[in-house]
């Protein structure tokens, strides 16, 4: 996996609550095979005007001036500060991978869908939780300051704003220590190889129907 | 607390600790996967990231594969037409090939909806842990499995390991008390579930559902209860064990042979919470009080009885809410205090994991028949759950019923609850819909989707706009 020490980025406020997976990389680009390329979609039917199909030329698509992303002063944006129970929905992936190839690499919100924050930290995309009134407050702060950056720092658990304002946040042990590490989950897994396979000789004299195939 | 002092199990507790591989000492579990169910759409990265790296599944007897959300629904005879969603289908039917893996192929009988064939062929069992890369897997948990939905690096992880890094949940009971009026169904059960603890009310839970209500519910019933676990923000819910369970599952393909049907039975009915298990969080529901369902938003929380109105955002009861619901009244073209009965329809569908089962056929033709559908209704669609399904319903009439009365009677798949295929709505159509998910653009970019039991859009379609089934 790809791995998260710190970062310093360009933050973008989008607070709507209950953002979901179907809006943020809709069905029609979840027929692709391959893992990359999901940027130009991200949140496609609110960044573009017209319906977007896969394998589209993105310069002939009609930008909605009015979304967030398309303001020319939020380019480049790094850091998503979102709403509340960000990522609902279908357990795409490609939510994710649709977001970090778009160029973001966090997202801070008062909260995630369950699937979404699991799948974050595997494509090495750092959710960070904060209370509802800091979000807002980094929210109102971005949305008044032109070029308003945020310093993400997983090792101390911190977000720094611009007036050196520091906010610390919870992670999982595990999952900062395998982030900041860039582990390969399997390949960690794989190590304890003789454990999975004695877990299943035992279980297979306890519940053997379980190994069966169909009859 | 029990006679040792200690606290007893919940259902969740016991399957939990039942998977148990190996826990960390910050309690990061390493959990054993029983049942690996997999689709074309979350699996060709995963099978890529396989291959990349020089493994092997690690158990193929536990993975089954089915296509079902690019699948068309009309002349399979002459394959599919859109080349991508082709190519996703095919790659699926490749990967399978060679590793391996038992696939149903869109032209089986037993093609259809994974969370449909699952159950249907024995391949979900009680007790089991069940993933699938997608999110309605919460719908296996009615067997007294812990089933839930995976991204795709963890159906990577799952394939060449056989477990998953978990963290446990909470554990969340909600009891469903008394019984449920007439014409009142399952649907409606979790639509009020959710109306009431909010999409994000099971963040973090795995929820039990319990209480009377349920117990009185069909293995059906239960899996579309369940199905909508992850609406409620919960990625798992569980039913316990009971005859009911037990009845479903005789004779089915996958089921234990007769060799270890009884030993498999004996320890299934202790697949229940214990009487003194601790829950964190308990929500009541009186089931009398739950009325036929109707989603007014953008959102499933966004619900309300049939007999209600659309809110008025204005209102100081929604002063936290006024955004969201402000924003949704506009995308779904409402007016605050509109009567619910009086929003009219443009297509009707009856499918998804969440109702196109037996049941669920059965239930809208009951309302159907005789009637025709409304002529200002452009289109009704009836897409059974499986291949299985639609032979059972066409053994009993029920495709009849349906073409009679103006539906169409199509193949099986996800169809038009996610548009990934060639059924959707057009921009600005209005639809009641069988499925689980209203949000923006899910049934076609610029739709609108109204949830409800099959029985509610049975009725929404002979009337052209919604009606309380009780006095259809
Ligand atoms: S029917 Fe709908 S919710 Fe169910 S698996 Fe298919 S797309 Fe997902």
């Amino acid at each position: 996996m790809k791995e998260f020490t710190k970062l310093t980025g360009l933050a973008v406020p989008l607070l709507r609550a209950n953002v979901d997976t179907d809006a943020i990389i809709p069905k029609q680009f979840l027929k692709s095979i391959k893992r990359s390329g999901f940027g130009v979609n991200l949140f496609d039917e609110w960044r573009y005007k017209d319906a977007g199909f896969p394998g589209q030329d993105s310069a002939s698509r009609q930008p909605n001036p009015d979304f967030v992303l398309n303001k020319p002063r939020y380019a480049g944006a790094q850091v998503l500060i979102a709403g509340e129970n960000f990522g609902c929905g279908s357990s795409r992936e490609h939510a994710v991978w649709a977001l970090d190839d778009y160029g973001f690499r966090t997202v801070i919100a008062p909260g995630f869908a369950d699937i979404f924050n699991n799948n974050s930290f595997k494509s090495g995309l750092l959710p960070v939780v904060l209370d509802k009134h800091i979000v807002e407050q980094l929210g109102e702060e971005c949305e008044a300051v032109e070029g308003y950056s945020l310093a993400i720092d997983l090792q101390e658990q911190t977000v720094t704003t611009p007036s050196n304002e520091v906010f610390k946040f919870e992670v999982d042990e595990f999952r900062k220590h395998c982030l900041l590490n860039g582990f390969d989950d399997i390949e960690l897994t794989l190590q304890q190889r003789f454990r999975i396979e004695e877990y299943e000789v035992k279980r297979r004299q306890s519940a053997p129907w379980l190994f069966n195939t169909s009859s | 607390m029990g006679v040792s002092g200690m606290a007893g199990k919940t259902l969740y507790d016991k399957v939990w600790d039942a998977h148990l591989v190996h826990q960390q000492e910050d309690g990061t579990v390493l959990l054993y996967i029983d049942r690996h169910l997999v689709h074309e759409v979350t699996s060709p990265q995963a099978f890529e990231g396989l291959q990349l790296a020089g493994r092997q599944p690690w158990r193929t007897s536990s993975m089954l594969a089915v296509a079902d959300h690019n699948v068309p629904t009309t002349d399979r005879a002459n394959g599919i037409e859109d080349p991508v969603s082709r190519l996703q289908i095919e790659t699926l039917d490749a990967n399978c090939e060679k590793f391996g893996v038992t696939e149903f192929k869109m032209n089986d009988l037993r093609q259809g909806i994974v969370h449909v064939i699952g159950p249907e062929q024995g391949a979900t069992l009680p007790g089991m842990t069940v993933v699938c890369g997608d999110s309605h897997t919460s719908t296996h948990g009615a067997f007294g499995a812990l089933a839930f939905g995976i991204g795709t690096s963890e159906v990577e992880h799952v394939m060449a390991t056989q477990t998953l890094l978990q963290k446990k949940s909470r554990n969340m009971l909600i009891s469903v008390d008394g019984q449920v009026g007439p014409g009142v169904t399952a649907k409606d059960i979790v639509l009020a579930i959710i109306g009431k603890i909010g999409t994000a009310g099971g963040n973090g839970y795995t929820i039990e559902f319990a209480g009377e209500a349920i117990q009185a519910l069909s293995m059906e019933g239960r899996m579309s209860v369940c199905n909508m676990s992850i609406e409620a923000g919960a990625r798992a819910g569980m039913v316990a064990v009971d005859r009911t369970t037990i009845e479903y599952l005789k004779n089915r393909p996958f089921s234990p042979s007769k060799e270890h049907w009884e030993q498999a039975e004996a320890a299934w009915l202790d697949l229940q919470s214990d009487d003194d298990a601790v829950f964190d969080e308990i929500v009541r529901i009186d089931a009398a009080s739950i009325e036929p369902q109707v989603s007014w938003g953008t959102s499933p929380e966004m619900v309300t009885s049939v007999n209600g109105y659309v809110p008025d955002p204005q209102a100081d009861e929604f002063e936290a809410k006024r955004e969201g619901y402000s924003r949704a009244l506009e995308y779904m073209d409402l007016a605050a205090a509109t009567p619910i009965t009086e929003i009219k329809l443009d297509r009707v569908f009856i499918g998804s994991c969440t109702n196109s089962r037996i049941e669920d056929l059965r239930a809208a033709a009951a309302v159907i028949k005789e009637r025709k559908v409304a002529t200002s209704i452009k289109q009704a669609l009836v897409v059974p759950g499986s291949g299985l399904v639609k032979q059972q319903a066409e053994k009993e009439g029920l495709d009849k019923v349906f073409l009679d009365a103006g539906f169409e009677w199509r193949e099986p798949g996800c169809s038009m609850c996610l548009a990934m295929n060639a059924d959707r709505l057009e921009a600005g159509e209005r639809c009641a819909s069988t499925s689980n998910r209203n949000f923006e653009g899910r049934q076609g970019q610029g739709g609108r989707t109204h949830l409800v039991s099959p029985a509610m859009a049975a009725a929404a379609a002979i009337a052209g706009h919604f009606v309380d089934v009780r006095s259809f």
